[in-house]
């Protein structure tokens, strides 16, 4: 009992019968997931693919705590999601969005934002996270709002990382950018999983892009959640 | 002004009218539905005030105050028809603002404390806190709205709801004092403020006229400042759930 006890490895994430609607027109919701169990453990790197508005984005928000699940549990370090603060939570999880919004100011406000908030500095410094997303140390002091796409994408991700999360929820980051910057980032990520030991959560509908990053996706069709093989 | 020169400013709606016709610009009902409602309300509360004004009793001078209040929230509230509870936070942003300019007007000697002044002053500081309310709720939500992406950005990062939403916070505070603080700029120059004409056509002294116009502005941009800022933080709370997360109404268009 005790050996089977040790081997046991707690998942960083396990989803228990999660279902979670959304409102269509303000009389009709639809169910996007339906009762979906899931786990994720640390160092993962899972991508996640379906068909536009099977509810991949409402997946990513539920990690945490964006949006809440109509029915079913979700734990986080063993620890249902509810129990954690919830603050803490979006620290430690941080969601890169596909549409890389830039809060007002220089790159380096954005990268001081999160931690900024908390009356503190990043673990890092900025120039050294700069380099870790390939980002050329001189824009620091440039207005945030001036970037190309490519650029504030990277800022975006850098400012999650800033902001000291460990896990990463990406949401299509590489949809707007073009083939080179795609291929970049996408280099970056596999980076910072494989050496940093980053945990990813990668929304894609780019199976091409999903089949190179990992050898299995999780697949949303019709509220549910199947796993499988890219090779 | 006699009752022969009172009908003969009719004059002025018959013009209008006499124009919509020739244009064919359909406004012939409103302009008379609205000329008529003018002069039956306006007649209304002038007969109201003299009762008032002679009463000197200060329940009926409350309770009026309290009336021009709650029509006040009522009217600023259905700019705000989406947010929970709306009429009361708006009827608390307007009340509050009156209590604390009248304590103060009143506190400081600054006018008389009988119900000939009390009534217009209330009546213009609680109509200026009204359309202070009712641009502030209209900009709030279209700046929670446009900068849903935004908020949401700085709430994944680990920012509380206020944290989160205050830039739209600001630029909603910033709309909704533009009207005052515009005339505040342009007054005399652009234009002469309404009861500043009225005392001189009544024979007031114009400098007389004046202070009062300028309690006036001053206390009222206070108000409109002082009100916007009461409504925007007792009321953005109802666009966040307890864990910091927007309300689906605010990012999702139906």
């Amino acid at each position: 009992m005790t050996k089977e006890k040790s081997r046991y490895i707690e998942p960083l994430f396990k989803f228990k019968g999660v279902t979670k609607k959304r409102r269509t027109s303000s009389t009709s919701t639809i169910t996007v997931l339906k009762d979906v169990s899931l786990r994720v453990n640390e160092g993962d790197l899972i991508t996640i693919t379906g068909p536009s508005g099977a509810g991949k984005n409402t997946l990513l928000s539920l990690f945490n705590r964006l949006e809440e699940p109509d029915a079913g549990n979700i734990f986080y370090r063993g620890k249902s999601l509810r129990e954690w603060d919830v603050l803490q939570l979006r620290r430690q999880v941080g969601l890169v969005f596909q549409s890389p919004i830039m809060l007002e100011g220089t790159v380096r406000e954005n990268l001081l934002f999160g931690p900024g908030l908390r009356g503190q500095f990043p673990d890092a410094p900025l120039e050294e996270i700069m380099d870790m997303v390939g980002l050329d140390r001189e824009i620091l002091d440039r207005n945030s709002l001036n970037l190309s796409g490519g650029q504030k994408q990277r800022v975006a991700l850098a400012r999650t990382i800033a902001n000291g999360s460990r896990i990463l929820l990406l949401d299509e980051i590489t949809a707007s950018l073009d083939q080179d910057s795609a291929s970049a980032v996408e280099d970056l990520i596999i980076k910072l999983n494989q050496r940093e030991r980053y945990t990813c959560l990668w929304v894609t509908h780019d199976r091409s892009q999903a089949e190179r990053i990992c050898s299995h996706s999780w697949f949303l069709h019709d509220g549910e959640v199947k796993i499988i093989s890219n090779s | 002004m006699t009752l022969t020169a009172l009908f003969s400013t009719l004059s002025f709606v018959a013009i209008a009218l006499l124009l919509s016709l020739w244009q064919r610009l359909g406004l012939e009902r409103d302009l008379v539905v609205g000329t008529i409602r003018a002069a039956i309300q306006l007649i209304a509360v002038g007969y109201i005030l003299h009762v008032v004004f002679n009463l000197r009793d200060w329940p009926f001078l409350v309770l009026m105050i309290l009336l021009m209040t709650l029509v006040a929230s009522n009217n600023a509230a259905k700019r705000g028809s989406g947010l929970e509870g709306i009429f009361f936070k708006v009827f608390v942003a307007i009340a509050v603002a009156e209590i604390m300019s009248m304590a103060l007007l009143l506190g400081l000697n600054i006018v008389d404390t009988s119900p000939r002044f009390i009534i217009p002053l209330s009546g213009m500081i609680i109509g200026n806190s009204m359309i202070a309310c009712s641009l502030l709720l209209n900009r709030l939500q279209d700046e929670v709205q446009s900068r849903s992406e935004e908020i949401k950005v700085a709430l994944s990062l680990g920012a509380t709801s206020r944290q989160a939403i205050d830039n739209a916070l600001r630029g909603a505070i910033r709309a909704s004092t533009i009207p005052v603080i515009d005339s505040l700029k342009t007054v005399g120059l652009v234009q002469l403020p309404g009861m500043m004409t009225g005392l001189i056509i009544g024979g007031a002294d114009p400098v007389q006229a004046v202070r009062y116009q300028l309690l006036i502005l001053f206390s009222l941009t206070a108000v409109a400042t002082l009100s916007s800022i009461i409504l925007v933080f007792i009321t953005y709370p109802t666009m966040f759930t307890k864990s910091h997360q927007l309300k689906p109404t605010f990012f999702h268009r139906f």
